[in-house]
């Protein structure tokens, strides 16, 4: 997705994990997902950059729909489908 | 001609069954044989990692490692001298630790602490929580608690602890797709 779609995109639940670093964000989507039903979006707020590649590697393991991320100043917002 | 064939395909039918039987599982085992701070941290991110990645997650305490899981508040006794000394002398707990590196009396330590908290990442303590919640399976080698003499009752509560030998490491190592020795 581009970041028009992603930005149109209307998450189910938003994860701030900010300030935290490496598993942070993880350990923070991890336990944000079963709050989901399978089908809804999620978004996770990240201020480490690595978890922009972490992210997708953890939705293909989990069977998740990695969208993409937007960049805004630092701040990565990553959207994926349960 | 056709009994040889249904023969044939029976042998392959086993075969691909024993295979099946001992292909491994999505689960991780990891020794944790070093009692370092950063050494025990980095495997404490990659179990809680896993776990969050919906693998199986077996780690196993073993010699310097096990001073990890005593708990700071509780004691033990009937200690004879050597255990005491042990007991003295090694960490006691998670808190205790030393960085294997640029420890500089526990200057180095403090420091790492300090920045770690700055940086948002989360604490050695926050991690064996998480690795609680997310099921991830602790082993403490027995022969190893024997060793230092250290006590059951003076070890941290923790839901998924088991006391165990080399054996059940290898049987859980043999059903794992990844094993470490950190």
């Amino acid at each position: 997705m581009n970041t028009d779609e992603l930005k149109s995109l209307k998450s189910d639940k938003v994860v701030d994990a900010r300030g935290t670093a490496c598993p942070g964000p993880l350990l923070a989507a991890k336990k944000a997902i079963g709050d989901i039903q399978s089908g809804q979006v999620m978004e996770i707020l990240s201020s480490d950059e690595g978890t922009k590649n972490d992210i997708p590697k953890w939705c293909k393991k989990m069977n998740y729909e990695y969208y993409g991320s937007i960049d805004e100043d630092g701040i990565y917002r990553l959207f994926l489908k349960k | 001609m056709s009994l040889e064939i249904e023969q044939q395909v029976k042998l392959l039918e086993e075969q691909i069954k024993s295979l099946q039987s001992r292909q491994a599982n999505d689960q991780i085992s990891i020794i944790v044989f070093s009692g370092d701070l950063d050494k025990v941290l980095a495997s404490m991110i990659i179990a809680t990692g896993a776990a969050a990645m919906d693998m199986n997650v077996k780690m196993f305490f073993t010699f310097w490692g096990t001073a990890t899981l005593r708990d700071k508040a509780k004691s033990a006794k009937g200690k004879d001298f050597m255990s005491k000394m042990f007991g003295f002398m090694l960490p006691k707990g998670s808190t205790k630790l030393k960085l294997s590196k640029m420890n500089m009396c526990g200057m180095g330590t403090s420091m790492l602490k300090d920045l770690m908290k700055k940086k948002g990442t989360p604490s050695l303590e926050e991690l064996i929580a998480t690795a609680a919640e997310l099921g991830v399976e602790i082993n403490i080698c027995e022969m190893s608690m024997n060793l230092m003499g250290f006590k059951r009752e003076e070890m941290m509560n923790y839901p998924k602890l088991t006391y165990c030998g080399v054996a059940s490491y290898l049987a859980d190592a043999d059903e794992s797709r990844i094993q470490l020795f950190i």
